[in-house]
């Protein structure tokens, strides 16, 4: 029996039979019936007959749907750019020693932490138009005279949602690049130093290259998460002001969970997967050369 | 204890436990079907919006598990998350054995569904019949069976505060549409702004959308399901909602279901369409404004006929339970007199019952603000009408293609015409 484990053409396979198993039955499969759904008329609890492109097709000329592509990408676009630049930000502040900088960097990982539902719950009543603190605030400051529809009006709520958004990656993003930040070599800053470069230049010439790994491996994680957000949204606006904050989870949820339309919600499901293999695509290739 | 069950056992130390309590108690229980040994259930039901409702409803239950030895566990998730749920059992063919879901569920699904006609027949001819919409959500007319038990409406009323209201200089909720406005802008005129919600709110901004547009005699879709709603009736509406929405407090077209609760106890806003919760939590937490809040009848529309809109929910049990005579058994036990008094009494009429007899329950005129619930289902409205329940009324009502028609025309300016139009699409992408 021991020998006839022995042969590696037996042993292999049989050693990475489970993770096969787990990733074809958890991964692989339902991913290839969430492309099938989208080919065909499936609503809750029946199986349906296969239409081909139809719901693609139909989803093509839907201005709700549309709408939901378009601001997909615009949230994740903006909400990508922002959490760079203010991670990056971040990190270079806290890349310094001050009293207290250990506290400093735990208290940042919090929004991070926290569950989505109870951040996205504590935003909504910040922004809300009768209740919101920050309104409160600058009504008592003087600076505006009443309240804010932060959620109520089309780019105000989309803008809203794409700061609660950055709020709540940002410690991803900070923590990533102050890890980037640490792991340039003293040696090379120093030298630069004594050729008389000032810290823009550092900055630019050295530190920023040194980063571009990191900088990829973020953004192409963090947009993965972003374009298929969806409690953050689901909780604060469901889609509201009159779909102005539908993206592609939300509506795919709507379409076939609450509305039974199965195979229309798989069909928008799937316009992510492109997206997700480039965004795959990059993070895989990006993890592979950093290491 | 040869020759006798569990079960059996069960039933009997109940029944002996009952005749000792009284005589009037001692006939032993007598199911409709006879049970089927060793059964046991799971019910999923929604949170009750008001907490006397669950705990009443549980010893209903613990009353059903010693009348009849069937254990019944009760699981509970907030309203709008027991639709999904319910879609997840239909699909899979498993799960909880009687779910308690809203409008439409069970046209979604009627073939997967347990006939429980005896039981609907059996508690129509009792109780004094079923309310007509209520009927409609329960009968499949297809199938020509009921597909659903009937539970009954958390009712839409008209919740305002009686001081500001005649401080406006009026002493009533007028009943009719023109006053209804003239009130609004009176309250508008001396602070005291009104609040109904315009966001993806599935219970308040469907039901007062609903409710406005078939007061004007607007419908989605006629009798034959084809669409028609751009009408003259919906363009009615449309300006109507326009005017009643500049008499509102700003930031109404971000409000979800719990807004309008939190912004009327918080003495935020004057009046509101709601469940009877709202009075319900100031008689209990909010005494300083509970004296000055009041309800009354939804206005009436041009059409003349009452049109409110509200939630309903029904209770079904899926085929693949394996003990339906038990899970039918347990919702006529549920809807009897015995059950229905003290839980409709307990959350003070927030559920109205869907059969008429409940009506003459005692809790109706306790007081004068629990008796414009008792009504609500009569002469109204399902999802869907003048068309029929069923997915597409239920994908209409969850995409929020009406709630969407009202906020175009009052949040973005759109003419009444144009919002008609855009919901018009909507609807033929989902009537065909």
């Amino acid at each position: 029996m021991g020998r006839w484990f022995d042969a590696p053409n037996r042993l292999g396979p049989l050693l990475v039979a489970p993770t096969v198993l787990i990733l074809g039955g958890l991964l692989a499969w339902p991913l290839v019936l969430g492309v099938w759904l989208s080919l065909t008329d499936a609503s809750l609890g029946t199986a349906g007959a296969f239409v081909g492109l139809a719901n693609y097709a139909a989803l093509l000329r839907d201005p709700v749907f549309l709408g939901a592509a378009f601001y997909a990408l615009f949230y994740t676009t903006c909400a990508e750019v922002l959490k760079v630049a203010l991670g990056l930000a971040l990190a270079l502040l806290l890349n310094r020693r001050f009293r207290f900088y250990r506290i400093t960097r735990a208290v940042m990982l919090l929004p991070w932490v926290a569950p989505t539902v109870l951040s996205a719950l504590a935003w909504e009543w910040l922004l809300d138009p009768q209740f919101s603190a920050i309104s409160w605030l600058l009504v008592h400051l003087g600076l505006i005279h009443g309240y804010i529809n932060f959620l109520g009006e089309t780019w105000l709520a989309r803008a809203s949602l794409i700061v609660v958004n950055v709020w709540r990656g940002l410690p991803y993003f900070t923590i990533g690049y102050l890890a980037g930040l640490q792991a340039v070599p003293r040696e090379l800053l120093e030298a630069a130093s004594i050729d008389g470069a000032g810290p823009v230049t550092i900055f630019r010439r050295i530190v920023w290259p040194l980063l571009l790994p990191v900088t990829t491996i973020l953004v192409s994680f963090s947009a993965i998460w972003t374009v298929t957000d969806f409690q953050l949204i689901w909780t604060m606006t469901r889609g509201g002001p009159l779909n102005a904050t539908q993206v592609f989870t939300t509506l795919a949820y709507q379409r076939a969970i609450t509305g039974g339309n199965l195979g229309q919600g798989a069909a928008i499901a799937a316009f992510v997967i492109p997206l997700m293999v480039v965004f795959a695509a990059f993070a895989l290739r990006a993890t592979r050369e950093h290491a | 204890m040869t020759g006798i069950s569990r079960r059996g056992f069960v039933q009997l130390s109940a029944a002996a436990s009952l005749a000792a309590s009284g005589p009037a108690l001692a006939a032993p229980y007598q199911p409709l079907n006879p049970i089927e040994k060793g059964a046991k259930l799971q019910l999923l039901r929604w949170t009750g919006f008001i907490n006397t409702d669950d705990a009443v409803w549980k010893k209903n239950t613990e009353a059903f598990t010693r009348a009849t030895g069937v254990p019944v566990q009760i699981q509970e998730l907030t309203w709008t998350d027991v639709q999904p749920k319910s879609a997840l059992a239909a699909q899979i063919g498993s799960g909880p054995d009687i779910i308690m879901g809203w409008y439409d569920d069970p046209f979604i699904y009627p073939e997967k569904l347990v006939d429980v006609s005896d039981v609907c027949e059996h508690l129509g001819k009792t109780q004094g019949g079923w309310y007509p919409v209520a009927q409609t959500y329960g009968y499949d007319q297809n199938l020509k069976r009921w597909i659903a038990v009937p539970i009954g409406a958390p009712g839409a009323a008209v919740v305002y505060r009686e001081s500001w209201i005649k401080q406006a200089g009026f002493d009533a909720i007028p009943k009719d549409y023109d006053n209804f406005l003239k009130l609004c802008r009176a309250l508008k005129k001396t602070g005291h702004p009104i609040g109904l919600a315009l966001g993806h709110a599935v219970g308040d901004a469907n039901t007062w959308c609903y409710s406005l547009l078939w007061g004007f005699g607007g419908q989605p879709v006629d009798a034959e399901n084809k669409v028609a709603i751009n009408s003259k009736a919906t363009h009615a509406a449309l300006a109507y909602a326009k005017a009643l929405y500049e008499t509102m407090i700003p930031g109404t077209s971000s409000w979800l279901d719990p807004s309008n609760n939190q912004s009327f106890l918080a003495g935020k806003i004057s009046l509101t369409i709601n469940g009877i919760s709202i009075w319900f939590v100031a008689k209990q937490q909010f005494p300083k404004i509970f004296p000055d809040t009041h309800n009354a009848d939804l206005p009436i529309g041009p059409v003349g006929t009452p049109t409110v809109y509200n939630l309903f929910s029904q209770a079904f049990i899926f085929r693949y339970c394996r003990y339906p005579n038990a899970a039918k058994e347990y919702l006529r036990f549920m809807n009897e007199a015995a059950q229905v008094g003290p839980w409709v009494t307990a959350m003070t009429g927030y559920v109205t019952p869907a059969l008429k007899g409940y009506a003459k329950l005692p809790v109706w005129t306790e007081s004068p603000d629990i008796t414009p619930y008792r009504d609500v289902l009569a002469g109204t409205h399902f999802d869907g009408w003048a068309g029929r329940p069923g997915r597409q009324a239920a994908t209409a009502l969850n995409n929020f293609v009406i709630v969407d028609m009202f906020a175009d025309a009052c949040v973005n300016g759109t003419s009444p015409q144009a919002a008609a139009a855009t919901a018009e699409k909507r609807l033929k992408a989902i009537y065909g």
